[in-house]
């Protein structure tokens, strides 16, 4: 009985880990963009066109490590984009990010198209150039331990590493310090001679990076190629878990593994033959995230500067 | 024995020349010099507006000036950022904090140098050690632990110029540096920037404020309007000769106000309790009342409930506990549209915040509480032939310029925006007049403006409650005034008998007895 | 010559900085151009491209006829989210609020049974009504509880998608042997002489008339009227009723809006509430015109999506919303295109729409450009 409980359980666990990485990744991206002050909510494009670079590269090279790299390239060229018109340009960055988030998928598919005669879907990645499973046949079969890491991708390790190396980064170290203090009031940043906008550019070309890590998490590890529906939304919630988990990047990771613990609970409970439709339980973590908001009360705190245009030269 | 003879002998650290900066069309500053001389203190005296802020943005880097030349020590130099200006020894301490609230002391002022150790990994242990060797130097103590979000404004305004020396200044910019402190904190700080000269250092310190100009400076140069209007050697100057100086004509510093009796209580407040937005109570079992014909100054230091009682009068934020009236009504907890039907009116302290919707025009400003009554609305359709007439009405009688009502508020100069909230607040009749903070950030001419208007309230039998910081305004327009400290009226004395050195002490927590 | 090339840079300059129409029109110019690089590169010629949209949309009764159908529910999400926008709010929820609409249409369609003129009505109330609270929601957590509503819309989506779905695998509203709902019944179908044109009159008549027979073949239906209706009833109340009023002083400022004495918290709603109905009224539309019932969805249609950039387009003016609308449902309608005649990837419309979207966020880039060519035209 506890057996089946524990079995249970690590299984929960495994499918957890397995479905937050992407959103962890891509959070990241968020966390380090909006606390230099600039809103991403482009996220989601630069996960989509990380997931394509990624796809199509890990199916030309067959090396998964060089397509991840690619995608994280991709990304970072539409944090670029983001960048030049939020930084440079003083842009409303909501309307930059949804401009992004149309000409991820667009330049995606039209990519895709180009190199796949046609196609809108990726050809499949044999499993030998997908990413690495680390810790596979390990454990002793059957093992509890088997079972929550045995499948698992290279990608959910570096996940977790990556919140470490951010919360290092942002808590521990001089730059970190530094961006924290650009997010928050730039003017005073600027008046140490703190290079505002070289922050800025850095942090969002960066969260393209890490929102196109995400994209290649989910076409290179968790399926083996890219389609139009593959990342539908991710983006949106990775942006909802990092505000959910108070811009930090310790909360965001626990807001991803609620999001993926609920999904996971929804895969599990899927397996079973309830009255329950697969579609009610599939609708469960987002209203586990809805009920989780309203009950914490208590107004999240975004950056001071999140989301206003630095603008150097003003009269006062 | 004249500004040229008393600094001959000094040296010469700073010389800003020809100094022009332009905004578009704008012309801030008129080629202005500026000589700062070692160890002395150099006052910049100007309206709001005049361009000392600016002038001091150009020295460190922050502004680059459209034409002109700086040298330090006699060496040209071109500063573009404040990192240069930093190399070059120059600090400032901005009129608004420029400190990073979720930040400790300690990571606020090595901001920017950050001691590391490895690999650009902070090294806390000798950013705490430095921190509290420079501030035992110069008698500046502060706990270097301590989030800047939990410490007193004139503790904050330590941690800003122990920035500047962290990072070696030699000549520290204060900017309008008392507004935020009490007399008697202004007597600490004017004894820190003495120990300060005392060590070399020169300071330049940008008012308004004669009186401190008087005690602290050694030298002061006047501005208006972009343009140099005189140095002085300050011993040798009276506080008028600057006034006038510095407004281009005679200043009286008397408001016209006749003598009246003051009518029945109107309003008042008992035992109120106010939290403020960290959940701790700012106002504590408060009692004030406001008589008709009458206007009652309540002055007090910022920060001691003053913005808190105010919304809770005007029902912005919530009553913990006790009882406000009007007219004999409960206006206790009730919504800001149940208490405006109460007849009180709000001029508030932050006009872009709260006064106005920048993004409507004036027209649409003047009925912001009216704009579902009749003639401005009719069966829920606006009336905007009505509403026009209306700011019409109120421009030429305000005298707001543009005379144009569908000029956007958000294009009207500060002066112009307060005019469209007095006109509007006034216009709507009210018993009690809350005017917060009213001529904030305002030339003379508008100040004069404001003052008229609460006194010609007054004078028609209506209430007036004055909130300031500004002791002067509130000494000059009351008729009784109500000293705040920490959330208590702690004394109320009658204007004629008001003496500044005990409303001081009252405003620092000394009370009266 | 050469001065009259001065002179119009001059007017090109002073129009695309000084008017919004100015500096959306050149957006549009510049997104298109931004297309026709891809195409370019990607070894298509634009000009023939673009050709083949132009005549995909205009060439034909019938394809002028399915691009207004296609605008039809960009119109009206579009100006949901520029309604919430007018508010201050960023409505991302349309998407799910336009699923509700269109559920609960098919299902008081085919449910109810009511006379032809009374069934219309009554299903397009009730899913406008459904899709109304279901936009106030998330109002109300904002307004009760600080959920910013774009995290709460964003969720609310999904729980709508997968609502749908669930709906589609119920006894008794799914079509057996399918993954889609029953059709609604003929007298909740909108579509335009729907009857007629299938009786024996009707095609006898349409054989003589070919212009209106390509015309009608295509699901014309009354949408189009009632979304242009509603784009000058929401301009109307924004801008010329006490409750627009109320609604624009809490979007410019909600801090001057509360001290003024207007319920901040309540208008918060009734705009998510309004701006929901909007879309939901996108979804009831689309399905008494077009589709006739719901199907199972495996991601986001888009229809909330897309209705954020043609508000952004339209400044979030709702006039414009009818003008961006088309635009939107013309270059997708046209740009599928160019996939089967030229085997150019039709996403290109997508590169477009966001390369407009994108120039929309940063009019000083614009300027300075035209600035530059100004002062250049200028020193000649």
């Amino acid at each position: 009985m506890i057996d089946t409980i524990l079995t249970n359980l690590a299984m929960i666990i495994a499918t957890t880990l397995m479905y937050s990485t992407p959103l962890v990744f891509t959070s990241l991206g968020g966390v380090i963009s909006e606390n230099s002050g600039v809103i991403n909510i482009g996220l989601e494009g630069m996960m989509v066109i990380g997931a394509f670079i990624g796809a199509a590269l890990g199916y030309f090279i067959g090396n998964p490590w060089l397509a991840f790299i690619g995608a994280g390239v991709a990304g970072g060229l539409f944090g670029l984009l983001h960048a030049f018109a939020c930084v440079t340009f003083g842009a409303n960055q909501i309307v930059s990010g949804i401009a992004i988030n149309f000409l991820g998928p667009g330049i995606a598919l039209f990519l895709s198209r180009i190199f796949f005669e046609g196609a809108t879907m990726t050809k499949s990645i044999s499993l030998d150039n997908k990413m690495p499973r680390p810790l596979n046949g390990i454990f002793p079969e059957g093992s509890l331990l088997n079972i929550i890491f045995d499948n698992q991708y290279a990608t959910v390790y570096l996940a977790l590493i990556m919140v470490f190396l951010f919360w290092f980064f942002l808590y521990k170290t001089k730059y970190g310090l530094r961006l924290i203090s650009v997010g928050e009031h730039p003017t005073a940043a600027d008046t140490l001679g703190i290079n505002v906008m070289k922050i800025r550019y850095f942090a969002v070309i960066m969260s393209g990076v890490f929102a196109g890590f995400g994209g290649a998490a989910m076409s290179l590890a968790i399926v083996s190629n890219f389609r139009p529906t593959l990342i539908s939304g991710h983006g949106f919630i990775a942006l909802a878990a990092m505000i959910f988990g108070k811009w930090k990047p310790q909360g965001a990771l626990l807001a991803c593994l609620l999001f993926g613990g609920s999904q996971g609970l929804a895969v599990f409970l899927g397996q079973f033959d309830f009255e329950i439709s697969s579609q009610l339980i599939s609708m469960l973590p987002y209203v586990i995230t809805i009920v989780v908001l309203i009950g914490f009360v208590g107004k999240s705190a975004a950056p001071s500067a999140d989301g206003i245009p630095y603008e150097k030269e003003h009269k006062n | 024995m004249g500004y040229k003879n008393a600094t001959r002998s000094l040296t010469k650290v700073i010389e800003m020349k020809n100094i022009t900066k332009k905004f578009g069309d704008f012309v801030a500053l008129d080629s202005v010099n500026l000589d700062i001389f070692k160890g002395k203190v150099h006052a910049l005296l100007g309206e709001n507006g005049a361009g000392k802020s600016t002038l001091m943005n150009i020295l460190y880097g922050l502004y680059y000036s459209t034409s002109g030349e700086i040298f330090i020590n006699g060496e040209k130099v071109n500063i573009t950022n404040p990192n240069i200006a930093i190399e070059h020894g120059i600090g400032m301490v901005h009129q608004h904090f420029m400190l990073i609230k979720p930040f400790t002391v300690a990571q606020n002022i090595i901001l920017g140098r950050e001691p590391i150790s490895k690999m650009s990994v902070l090294n806390m242990k000798k950013a705490l050690k430095d921190v509290k060797e420079i501030s035992e130097r110069y008698g500046l103590y502060v706990d270097p632990n301590a989030k800047i979000e939990d410490i007193s404004v004139s503790m904050q305004q330590r941690v800003e110029i122990l920035k500047a020396l962290y990072r070696g200044a030699e000549i520290l910019i204060l900017d309008e540096p008392t507004a935020v402190l009490t007399p008697q904190e202004i007597i600490e700080l004017i004894q820190i920037i003495k120990n300060l000269t005392k060590e070399g250092k020169s300071i330049i310190l940008i008012s308004h404020k004669l009186k401190e100009i008087k005690e602290a400076a050694d030298f002061c140069m006047i501005i208006r309007r972009g343009k140099h209007i005189d140095t002085v050697v300050v011993s040798e100057t009276t506080e008028e000769e600057l006034a006038s100086k510095m407004v281009g004509r005679e200043v009286s510093f008397v408001v016209d106000k006749k003598d009246k009796k003051a009518g029945d209580e109107i309003f008042s407040i008992k035992d109120l309790v106010v939290k403020d937005n960290r959940n701790i109570i700012t106002v504590d079992k408060l009692n004030l009342s406001v008589k008709k014909g009458e206007i009652l100054g309540l002055a007090g230091i910022d920060g001691n409930g003053q913005t808190e009682l105010l919304e809770a009068i005007t029902g912005l934020r919530k009553i913990e506990s006790g009882e406000i009236k009007i007219n004999g009504n409960d206006i206790t907890n009730k919504t800001p549209f149940q208490i405006i039907n109460n007849k009180i009116a709000h001029i508030p302290e932050d006009r872009q915040k709260r006064g106005l919707v920048l993004d409507f025009d004036i027209s649409e400003n003047t009925i912001l509480e009216n704009y579902y009554k009749k003639p401005f609305s009719k069966k829920g359709i606006l009336q905007y032939n009505n509403i026009n007439v209306y700011a019409n009405e109120l421009i030429d009688k305000f005298d707001i310029r543009p005379k144009k009502a569908s000029k956007m508020a958000r294009t009207l100069s500060g002066g112009n925006q307060q005019k469209v909230i007095v006109a509007r607040e006034i216009t709507n009749d009210p018993d009690l007049l809350i005017a917060a903070q009213p001529t904030r950030g305002l030339d003379v001419g508008a100040i004069e403006f404001v003052h008229k208007s609460l006194i010609e309230q007054r004078d028609n039998e209506k209430a007036v409650l004055l909130i300031s910081f500004e002791l002067d305004e509130v000494m000059n327009v009351s008729d009784r005034i109500a000293v705040i400290y920490e959330g208590k009226i702690v004394g109320i004395v009658d204007a004629k008998d008001a003496e500044v050195e005990k409303l001081g002490l009252m405003m620092a927590g000394g009370g009266n007895k | 010559m050469k001065l009259n090339w001065k002179e119009l840079r001059k007017t090109i300059y002073i129009f695309a900085t000084e008017k919004t129409v100015g500096f959306t029109l050149i957006s549009i110019f510049l997104g298109l151009v931004v297309g026709a690089i891809f195409l370019t590169a990607a070894g298509f010629n634009p000009f023939q491209a673009y050709g083949i949209i132009l005549r995909g949309i205009f060439s034909k009764p019938s394809y002028i006829s399915y691009t207004i159908i296609r605008a039809t529910p960009l119109i009206l999400t579009g100006l949901s989210i520029a309604f919430a926008f007018k508010t201050g709010l960023f409505n991302i929820g349309a998407e799910g609020q336009f699923i509700i609409g269109s559920v609960v249409a098919t299902a008081t369609g085919y449910f109810l049974h009511l006379p032809l003129l009374i069934h219309i009505p009554v299903v397009i109330i009730s899913a406008v009504l459904a899709a109304g609270i279901w936009g106030g929601l998330a109002g109300y957590f904002k307004a009760k509880f600080g959920v910013h509503e774009v995290i709460s819309t964003i969720m609310l989506n999904w729980v709508a998608l997968y609502f749908q779905n669930f709906l589609i695998y119920t006894e008794g509203f799914q079509k057996p042997g399918g993954e889609t709902s029953y059709s609604i019944q003929p007298t909740a179908n909108m579509m335009i002489l729907k009857t007629w044109k299938q009786s024996a009159a009707g095609r006898e008549w349409l054989l003589q008339h070919p212009f209106w027979k390509d015309l009608l073949r295509t699901p014309a239906n009354w949408g189009f009227i009632i979304a242009i209706i509603m784009a000058v009833l929401v301009w109307f109340v924004l801008n010329k009723t006490a409750l627009g009023y109320r609604l624009r002083a809490v979007g410019f400022n909600r801090f001057a809006a509360e001290y003024g004495g207007i319920n901040v918290n309540k208008n918060m709603i009734i705009s998510m509430f309004i701006a929901g109905a909007l879309a939901g009224l996108a979804g009831a539309l689309q399905v008494v015109g077009v589709s006739h019932k719901v199907t199972l969805i495996a991601a986001m249609e888009g229809y909330g999506f897309d209705g954020i950039a043609v508000a952004l387009i339209a400044n979030s003016n709702a006039l414009g919303c009818i003008l961006a609308g088309l635009l939107f449902g013309a270059l997708k309608y046209g740009g599928a295109k160019i996939q089967p005649f030229m085997q150019a990837p039709s996403e290109v419309v997508s590169i477009v729409i966001g390369s407009i979207v994108f120039f929309i966020s940063i009019p000083r880039l614009i300027k300075l450009i035209l600035s530059r060519k100004n002062k250049k035209g200028g020193t000649k």
